[in-house]
């Protein structure tokens, strides 16, 4: 996903010379064009996310729209009160790409999991936020809010080779996108997760569980009303993300399913404690988490989205 | 108030203290500190260049002094009497510390430690840009303490940014003592040096060595400058200077009239 939407940011830049990019000190081996082309608009700000924040709300107050680039973690947690009080106080068109949400930096550890990201942003006013599935919908999703008047937050998964190549790009601002219809359960999820999500969904339909599938890239603004409409067709929905169970997506669908007065199951998928003092890769912390495919089949099955058999549950357990 | 008050530094204190007492409001020591600072800057460097898109940038990112950018831009003609009467009534445009939406407030402050880094960023655009515009920022000496604005003077260094001019109200008081006994900052024009700024130590309430210093940013240097003035906290309120109380205690009605008269007395 990432080497897309950077290759799209560099067509930007090529393209707008209001387009700024300012990373701490990351991005090697990935930003080298958009330095070797654009030298007097690509800044390396140094180990310093803080004033990062600080300078792209300066940079946009006087007309530029500015891209801070870093590691989802601290491009959005270390600089949040400047975010805040800078880029979303004064609606400035800053643009936050946190690279390599979740569990994406595998072993290299807590420090470097964005896991409460997509929540931090999502509870800013004017924020809009976007977690896209794969470097066709993030390329699309650049392309419909580069340009948009406030504060915009990236969350751009690391790995270039995971896709759901039947999304096809697709991406609308305020929008989910439905990838399947079903009626025993919806699945929603969100970042580049859905590809786990996805497969999940093919399961379940293969063991004659009819589900919706839908990509929901925007959180905010949030498709409210489109969320509404498809958890009220089904009994059971859950939520797919690699981010805490608070304040991302599996919150946004509760608040609309309470707000809604949404008679719905809800089990929002992700990761319930501090995931420290263990290492792994990506796919074990995944499957750890219970977030992989097979893992997320089993939430369904064993909250009864469906009509239940004996033996039917597939081992998930950490290898 | 006077109608039709120049900017004059006992002008800059009588509003300070007739706005804090009408509004029951602290922070007057901080204000009273930055006073002859924001009556050189807004009078005698940055007049006539604070509108349009190659304006001058003013941030105070000591926020908490926000009376004293008020009292400038009312003093100075860029803000109504009308609009500096709303200083914290319910719903007004001037609270406590600055908040951006009306002209002569560039950014919302408040919080210590960020109006460097938003303000090294106009001047970044600047410089992108190439544009000559200056942007002047305020700082207490406290925001020193802040990592961020550390951030902010080693990058504004590394790009050469000589339009920015940082002044750090060394008043060496800060909300919880003297800076010395929370963290001492010492040879604050060393400090600065170090990370690549052209630093110069001047008199914060002699108009004439701040007016030099303000003006640094129009000599052609390579290098951002620091001003560190050096001032007296509650300075031109002599029962108020020096004394911690006035970071945060309002007048009495009494205080009030003794203040007055000790502004009076002293000009």
């Amino acid at each position: 996903m990432r080497a897309e939407f950077v290759g799209a940011l560099h067509q930007l830049m090529d393209q707008d010379d209001r387009v700024v990019l300012l990373t701490a000190d990351l991005g090697f081996h990935v930003l080298e064009p958009l330095f070797d082309a654009h030298p007097r608009r690509a800044i390396n700000v140094g180990v310093a996310e803080q004033n990062m924040a600080g300078l792209a709300a300066g940079l946009a107050h006087s007309g530029r729209i500015p891209f801070i680039y870093s590691i989802a973690t601290f491009a959005t947690l270390r600089g949040y009160e400047f975010i805040r009080n800078g880029a979303v106080v004064h609606g400035l068109p800053v643009r936050v790409v946190g690279i390599g949400g979740g569990f994406e930096y595998g072993a290299a550890g807590i420090s470097h999991y964005a896991l409460e990201d997509l929540g931090l942003m999502r509870i800013q006013p004017g924020m809009t936020v976007l977690a896209p599935a794969d470097g066709a919908q993030a390329v699309t999703a650049l392309l419909a809010s580069w340009d948009l008047p406030g504060p915009v937050y990236y969350r751009i998964g690391k790995d270039d080779r995971r896709s759901l190549p039947e999304l096809k790009g697709r991406f609308r601002l305020g929008h989910l996108e439905i990838l399947r219809h079903g009626t025993d359960a919806a699945v929603l999820a969100t970042g580049a997760i859905a590809t786990e999500a996805a497969t999940a969904c093919s399961q379940l339909e293969a063991m004659g569980i009819s589900c919706t599938f839908a990509m929901a890239a925007c959180l905010a603004p949030a498709p409210r009303d489109e969320i509404a409409s498809l958890v009220d067709s089904v009994p059971l929905v859950l939520t797919v993300e690699t981010h805490y169970v608070v304040g991302g997506l599996g919150s946004l669908v509760a608040e609309v399913i309470a707000e809604a007065g949404v008679g719905c199951r809800l089990i929002r998928a992700g990761v319930d404690a501090v995931p420290d003092r263990y290492s792994g890769g990506q796919p074990y912390m995944e499957r750890r988490f219970r977030l992989d495919a097979t893992s997320l089949v089993n939430r369904v099955l064993e909250a009864g989205g469906a009509p239940r058999q004996s033996g039917r549950e597939v081992s998930s357990r950490p290898r | 108030m006077v109608a039709g008050a120049l900017l004059t530094s006992s002008e800059i204190r009588r509003v300070i203290l007739d706005r804090a007492h009408a509004a029951n409001e602290g922070h007057i020591g901080s204000a009273l500190s930055i006073a002859d600072i924001m009556v050189v800057l807004y009078r005698d460097v940055v007049a006539g260049r604070l509108h349009g898109a190659t304006r001058d940038r003013v941030v105070l990112s000591k926020g908490h002094a926000a009376l004293a950018l008020y009292a400038a831009l009312y003093l100075s003609g860029e803000l109504s009497e009308a609009m500096l009467n709303e200083y914290c009534e319910d719903g007004g445009r001037l609270g406590v510390h600055p908040q951006h939406g009306i002209d002569g407030v560039e950014f919302t402050t408040g919080s210590l430690g960020q109006g460097l880094s938003f303000a090294t960023g106009c001047a970044l655009a600047a410089q992108v840009s190439g544009e000559q515009w200056r942007t002047f920022v305020i700082c207490s000496d406290a925001e020193c303490d802040e990592g961020s604005t550390w951030e902010a003077a080693m990058f504004a260094a590394q790009r050469r940014l000589p339009r920015l001019v940082t002044v750090i109200d060394y008043n060496q008081q800060q909300a919880m003592g003297d800076t010395d006994a929370v963290i001492s900052l010492g040879d604050l024009r060393s400090r600065w040096e170090a990370v690549g700024w052209f630093a110069v130590d001047v008199d914060g309430h002699d108009e004439t060595s701040l007016e030099a210093a303000l003006r640094l940013a129009d000599q052609g240097r390579t290098q951002p400058i620091a001003v560190i003035a050096h001032t007296t906290f509650g300075k031109g309120v002599p029962f108020m200077e020096r004394q911690l109380r006035w970071h945060y205690s309002s007048m009495s009605d009494q205080e009030y009239v003794r203040a007055i008269n000790s502004l009076g007395a002293a000009t």
